[in-house]
């Protein structure tokens, strides 16, 4: 089915299913921990061998020798995968470095070998007898360093344009009567989701199933065949419950390709899961960020002159982060500029993280706009408003399907007492705490893939969803049985739903929050020919035909549901893709963040003392789950904001702090209740199910208020981020 | 001093036993393994054959007989020979609280304890808490309060969330209890606290200290 016109009124707008705050359907099985995850396939493989990683000691340079001789003889040992044994691997074309490194290593902790053992702790013994001899090389690993030598990348799909201008930028900016020129910086961000990378690799002649963690299966099964040199159809990739990704788990990592190589090698079943302490370093991470924003506006208000410049660093044929995405459509202003600037890192692979491009992008522009109001004592929420477009601005041919940002903000301000905010910074005490409120505008484009499913129909009355779909945490278990009941007018407990399975249909997969909007838009595509199909069979008229309460009814006419199927399965299979409905109109996602902080006046600590967000994304799928996403993301934003920082050690260029005690993410004790509010909105230009992606909006903007709560709180800008103690200890008003 | 009953050696006895064998490790044939540093010369190091060793304890109120690998955390004895699986491995390091479950009722982190050490244990998982179709209150207000999205920490942060009301119901003070004479409150601040060793990196946590809440104030 194609997507190319406006949505009409279609049978989820009942809404009987969709848009009821539903407990998740995969919540008895999570709860009890009855969930197969990768590593937990005891049902499927009864005697896997176990295997351990081995990263390489240095950032950059060769090994020059390796001595097994030691670990082969050790108890236990099966087989060692190194690149010298592995045969010819082919570099997938989502990966930027090899995920089996040597004799070129190009990455601190990037795979060198697989020690398989018959147990865990054998295989971890004898990875420690493995000798390793290195020539370690000079490279770069300081973005503040490299800045200068940063270029132009190439643009592709995901970059859109390097540089924008409209109108005369710097002209424009000279000319404006009051204006700003800061340069912010974010560190490197590490996933730290809970669940380590984990796969269970089995061979069955040169048939190839791995049980792992991915987010998006058709990506990775392709590039597991690419890089293993095997045809796609003789690799099956499964992937049913993800503990959390945020975009760790979009490509092909490491533990795949060694657990398939690894159970090659041993001939057996292998299962490897990452050790927690190679992950920031062998895998992904969200790069840092250098922000350079101008802004000149009005004494109005009104923004004249908007500039935005990003650098940041990657591997060789790397890209970058894209953290002026935002600013080109957020705010008006005829005279704007942005670019970006990429440097060659040494440093561990570059990628998406939760939000990427916005999440960054945001906690630098959204400070720049609170600077800005203060600069025009402007009160921040107004400032917003006044610079409102219900347009494209770099192209204003092209209108958003829906933009409800103003409401947003005014709504937050409304429910969150701004009204009471001292606009004069550091004047706010309680007790020994300084308070501050700080509030930041949330923005995320809405992204839609092509997505495929198939439904079935039995006897019973059973409606099956089967979709190579991931579900990590997002709640697609839950909105995709809503989806088929709310389509074929049967309750949820009529539903089933398998996902992570690459036999099934491709599907969107779950990343850049098109998963939920895309996802259910292949289910409904595959519904409507299940329901064709049903009607069909019932010789009724398949326009007319209404689907409630199990039954088919046309006029006074009515059949149970399952008589359709009483001889055989109903199968239909379909996906939805769109047309260029997108390039006419700007589909994007809002939120208004309103955060107030406490700053303990002797120490400096910074402790949240209330989060409300205010969202417009669509039409909300299941408020509940959509909810949980938000506060989700508000909870990692906070990180961001006050303790997430991957330090970087730049003479020997790796990530210290590579474990869950050195890396700090927010604990239990860091985050308050949390409000979240959806407007009721319906975008019929997004899709069927005229619902848009809510998965990353939660965090776009959520640290900067946070930052700016604390400069409201204390009097002290820090645009460096996190907010950490040690940058304003020395500058806090006086403990009174 | 705190006496570890089955060995009669006390804390410190222990350490300065665990600093002798570190130190033999550094030096002789025959201790290197865990930890020793990559950068360790191994060439010179010789693998001994795992020491094992015959474990009983009670997992969930059945008698469990294992012989393990005397390096086998409790953790992976119950995934990966009882095949319980709903105890998590996050980090392997005591940092991130997947794998809590409570022993003789008391929760702990089971990567950072060796089976071996549990003979005669009554050991609580996830799994002995209750089962789809039979939730136990806690798990039951998870769902409700959706206290969980990813489900990997979810297992552990149910099995600390029980344990943290029994350690607030026999009165032990946490960090952030103001009197340590008082009986500690059953306020969010509190459970915050006592929660904060169970990392969610999905965010749940406003949902789980509603839902802790929830069936703290449910009549047991």
């Amino acid at each position: 089915m194609k997507f190319d016109s406006p949505a009409t009124t279609n049978p989820i707008d009942r809404l009987k299913v969709i848009g009821q705050p539903l407990d998740r359907i995969d919540g008895p099985l999570k709860t009890t921990g009855t969930a197969p995850y990768a590593y937990e396939r005891h049902d499927i493989v009864a005697d896997p061998a176990y295997g351990h990683v081995i990263g390489a000691t240095i950032a950059k340079g060769r090994i020059t020798g390796m001595d097994l001789s030691a670990a082969e003889r050790a108890p236990g040992v099966l087989a060692i995968v190194t690149a010298q044994n592995a045969g010819t691997l082919t570099k997938g074309n989502y990966n930027t470095a090899h995920l089996l490194g040597g004799p070129d290593i190009q990455h601190y902790h990037q795979a060198v070998a697989l020690v398989v053992a018959e147990s865990f702790e054998q295989a971890r013994a004898a990875a420690h007898l493995v000798r390793i001899d290195y020539k370690a090389e000079p490279g770069s690993f300081d973005l503040h360093a490299a800045k200068g030598a940063a270029t132009a990348p190439e643009p592709n799909d995901l970059t859109g344009p390097i540089d924008t201008h409209v109108g005369d930028f710097p002209r424009a900016l000279a000319q404006a009567p009051v204006r700003l020129d800061e340069t912010y910086t974010t560190p490197d961000h590490s996933h730290a989701m809970m669940e380590p990378h984990a796969t269970l690799a089995r061979w069955e002649d040169d048939e190839l199933t791995v049980w792992t963690s991915n987010q998006m299966v058709a990506w990775s099964t392709g590039e597991l065949a690419t890089t293993l040199g095997i045809p796609p159809e003789k690799v099956r990739l499964i992937s049913p419950y993800i503990g959390g990704g945020f975009g760790a788990k979009l490509f092909l990592r490491a533990d795949v390709v060694l657990a398939a190589l690894g159970a090659r090698a041993a001939g057996r079943p292998v299962k490897v899961a990452l050790q927690r302490p190679l992950i920031a370093n062998n895998t992904t991470h969200r790069p840092a960020t250098i922000q350079r924003i101008r802004l000149g506006a009005e004494r109005d208000g009104t923004i004249t002159a908007i500039g935005h410049e990003s650098w940041s660093g990657d591997l060789d044929g790397g890209g970058p982060e894209t953290a002026v995405g935002q600013t080109r459509l957020l705010y008006g202003g005829a005279n704007r500029m942005t670019s970006m600037r990429l440097a060659v890192l040494d440093l561990p692979e570059g990628n998406a993280m939760r939000a990427p491009g916005e999440a960054p992008g945001l906690m630098a522009l959204e400070i720049a706009m609170d600077e800005m109001a203060e600069k025009l004592g402007m009160d921040p929420v107004e400032f917003r408003i006044r610079n409102d477009t219900q347009v494209d601005p770099e192209h204003p041919e092209r209108p958003f399907s829906a933009r409800p940002f103003a409401q947003c903000l005014r709504l937050g301000a409304e429910r969150f007492g701004w009204d009471r905010r001292n606009a004069r910074p550091g004047q706010t005490r309680d007790g020994r705490w300084l308070v501050g409120l700080g509030m930041a505008a949330g923005f995320r484009n809405n992204l839609l893939m092509k997505s495929g499913a198939r439904v079935r129909l039995d006897s019973r009355g059973i409606v099956t969803v089967e979709t190579d779909m991931t579900d990590i945490g997002t709640g697609s278990y839950t909105i995709l049985a809503q989806t088929a009941a709310e389509m074929m007018g049967v309750s949820m407990e009529q539903v089933r739903v398998v996902l992570g399975d690459s036999s099934f249909p491709v599907s969107a997969g779950s990343g850049g929050q098109w998963g939920a909007a895309s996802s259910t838009a292949g289910v409904y595509a595959a519904c409507v020919k299940l329901r064709e199909e049903v009607a069909r069979k019932l010789s009724f008229n398949s326009a007319d035909a209404e689907f409630v309460d199990g039954e088919v009814r046309v006029g006074n006419r009515t059949a149970r549901l399952q008589e359709a199927a009483a001889d055989g399965d109903l199968v239909a299979e379909d996906s939805m893709e769109y047309g260029d409905i997108t390039e006419k109109m700007q589909q994007s996602t809002f939120a208004g963040h309103f955060v107030e902080v406490a700053v303990d006046s002797a120490t400096g600590e910074t402790r949240i003392r209330r989060m409300l967000a205010i969202c417009a994304a669509g039409r909300i799928l299941n408020p509940k789950s959509a909810r949980s996403q938000v506060i989700g993301a508000m909870t990692m934003g906070a990180g961001a904001a006050l303790m997430e920082e991957l330090v970087v050690d730049t003479r020997r260029g790796f990530f210290v702090n590579h474990d869950l005690a050195g890396y700090e993410v927010p604990v239990h004790a860091d985050i308050p209740h949390q409000d979240v509010i959806f407007l009721d909105e319906t975008d019929p230009m997004s899709t069927p199910m005229k619902a848009k992606g809510v998965g990353e909006l939660g965090i776009c903007g959520v640290g900067a208020a946070v930052a700016n709560a604390v400069y409201n709180a204390t009097g002290v800008r820090v645009r460096d981020y996190p907010v950490t103690l040690d940058k304003h200890l020395d500058r806090l008003p006086d403990v009174a | 001093m705190q006496r570890f009953p089955e060995t009669g050696l006390s804390r410190r006895d222990l350490l300065a036993a665990g600093a002798v064998s570190v130190a033999a490790g550094t030096t002789g044939r025959s201790a290197r393994a865990e930890g020793a540093p990559l950068a360790a010369s191994a060439n010179d190091a010789v693998a001994v054959e795992p020491t094992r060793m015959k474990v009983g304890f009670t997992v969930n109120g059945t008698v469990k007989e294992l012989d393990v690998d005397t390096r086998t955390t409790l953790l992976d004895a119950l995934r990966e020979q009882l095949h319980l699986t709903g105890t998590k491995k996050g980090c392997d390091h005591g940092q991130c609280g997947a794998c809590t479950v409570m022993v003789e009722g008391v929760r702990i982190n089971s990567c950072l304890t060796l089976a071996v050490m549990h003979e005669g244990d009554a050991i609580t998982t996830i799994e002995g808490l209750g089962r789809p179709g039979e939730l136990h209150p806690m798990q039951a207000a998870f769902v409700k309060h959706d206290g969980y999205q990813c489900g990997y920490c979810t297992p552990g942060q149910i099995c600390s969330s029980v344990a943290v009301l029994a350690e607030i119901e026999a009165g032990i003070p946490s960090h952030v209890t103001e009197d340590l004479t008082a009986r500690p409150q059953l306020s969010a601040e509190e459970l915050r606290e006592r929660m904060s060793g169970n990392i969610c990196r999905c965010g749940a946590y406003s949902n789980i200290i509603d839902a802790i809440t929830d069936v703290s104030r449910s009549p047991a």
